[in-house]
């Protein structure tokens, strides 16, 4: 047979079985194509003995220590109580939601028992008070919520060298705390949206790219890098943003606040942000 | 490996019953083969424990679908492979975007810190032949693109077979073979001057 090309030997070498005995009857004739053969080889047996790192005996461990809290019960499917009749559903839930729906069903929990001790409310709870008591959640949660993001982008406004030698920034802690907003901001837009507050839901849209620049950055950044992230943060104009909803949904959160008309006036003023 | 594979099927069917303990067991007996991979195909630490996490969350997620399978390990393995080449893409497009002329390779992976601290300093010690030889191979790799990274790793790391590496590339069996190709293609090309002439057991690291 013709020499085999760079392909078939390639092919050949990584075991395939297409003109495998013919190749191999070729090579033992053919001086040129087993040298070829060998340099391929000795490529390869280098990158067999790569070294990778030890991430360490504990490493098992640490991982279960790191993702239990984001795996959800098997049997108890909680999740369809948590957001009413028009709310989430299975397939909008990716595995890396499962924290953020955990903490929206604390606090339902929460605003729920709280709103049953203060309010005293009847056994048979109407729709009109169910509808209350979702608000509330989400207002608490969404308030909570922006308070954390908030300390974020303050943080990232702050962040320096740790010293004068260090020519890059760190900003790990950041970034991973802006990849665990990033799920619940998800889930608290949605819902937003499902309850009509189109305002709110703007603001949370606009935080989403905010967070997603971070949480995409790298872990180290040079301070040009770093100001390109404070340049865009500004740019939005997204901190004053989140601050102002922030305070609105605190005042709605004062349970002698008409609801009906404070929320109506509320909404207004936001949207001219 | 048998009695592995039995008390991982165990393992599986608890967990699946309800008993979240159970995978505890799973995701610390195969924790550490999926951070090899995964530090393979990302070419860094933070990349690969991030993988490793998402791979065991996914797969917790998908259990049910595992059920009629043999293999634990096998599966999330594919698992991991899957996400890696997603987040190595996703990277791609990100530094193409945000720094064209940035540090990380054409193919969004950072270079990890070893291979730039050799870069930088050389020292003696750091230049014998092994270890200059790993530098250029982790430098070598980073210029993979995604793709070809993966099938690279899959193929010759993994055992996996084309089927399998054209699952994890959603693509044809023809192309995945392909991509097998242009890899160890590249591969060559970048390593043959530091491994040339230097007979094939000492390129497998064993030179001192």
């Amino acid at each position: 047979m013709k020499h085999p090309n760079e392909e078939e030997l390639i092919a050949y070498q990584g075991g395939e079985v297409l003109r495998h005995d013919a190749i191999a009857e070729h090579l033992t004739d053919c001086v040129e194509c087993r040298t070829e053969l060998e340099r391929i080889d000795a490529v390869l047996a280098a990158f067999s003995s790569m070294p990778v790192p030890d991430p360490g005996d504990d490493y098992g461990r640490q991982v279960w220590q790191r993702i239990a809290p984001r795996l959800p019960e098997k049997r108890k499917r909680w999740w369809n109580f948590t957001a009413g009749s028009g709310g989430l559903t299975a397939g909008w839930l990716g595995p890396r939601r499962w924290a953020a729906v955990g903490a929206i069903a604390a606090v339902v929990i929460v605003a729920f028992l709280a709103g049953r001790a203060t309010k005293q409310v009847a056994p048979q709870t109407n729709v009109a008070d169910a509808g209350k008591v979702r608000e509330r959640v989400l207002v608490m949660a969404v308030g909570e919520h922006l308070g954390r993001s908030e300390m974020v982008l303050v943080e990232l406004g702050n962040a320096e060298p740790a010293n004068a030698q260090q020519k890059q920034v760190n900003i790990s802690s950041e970034r991973r705390r802006a990849e665990d907003l990033l799920e619940e901001n998800r889930l608290y837009r949605q819902t937003a949206l499902e309850q009509g507050d189109a305002g709110l839901a703007n603001v949370l849209d606009e935080l989403e790219r905010v967070l997603l620049d971070v949480a995409h950055s790298p872990q180290e950044v040079t301070p040009t890098q770093l100001e390109n992230i404070r340049q865009r943060i500004e740019a939005r104009g997204i901190l004053f943003k989140v601050r102002v909803v922030g305070q609105e949904l605190q005042q709605r959160e004062e349970p002698s606040a008409p609801p009906a008309k404070q929320n109506g006036s509320a909404a207004q003023e936001r949207n001219k942000i | 490996m048998e009695a592995t594979g039995d008390s991982d099927a165990i393992a599986v069917e608890r967990t699946l019953a309800g008993d979240r303990d159970a995978y505890r067991v799973l995701v610390e007996r195969h924790s550490r083969n999926v951070f090899r991979l995964a530090y393979r195909m990302t070419g860094n630490q933070h990349d690969a424990e991030e993988v490793v996490q998402e791979a065991f969350l996914r797969a917790y997620q998908k259990l049910s679908q595992f059920a009629a399978r043999a293999n634990f390990g096998t599966w999330v393995y594919r698992i991991a492979a899957n996400y890696a080449i997603d987040r190595m893409r996703q990277r791609k497009s990100e530094d193409a975007q945000r720094e064209p002329a940035g540090r990380a390779g054409d193919d969004g992976i950072e270079r990890d810190t070893m291979s730039l601290v050799a870069d930088a300093a050389p020292s003696p010690e750091r230049l014998a032949q092994s270890g200059q030889l790993a530098v250029h191979m982790r430098r070598a790799l980073s210029e993979l693109t995604p793709a070809e990274r993966t099938a690279f790793v899959m193929r010759h790391w993994g055992g996996s077979g084309i089927e399998e590496i054209a699952e994890a590339l959603k693509s044809t069996s023809s192309a995945a073979k392909n991509t097998v190709f242009r890899s160890v293609q590249k591969l060559r090309r970048a390593l043959e001057p530091f491994v040339e002439g230097r007979g094939q057991a000492k390129a497998m690291g064993t030179e001192s």
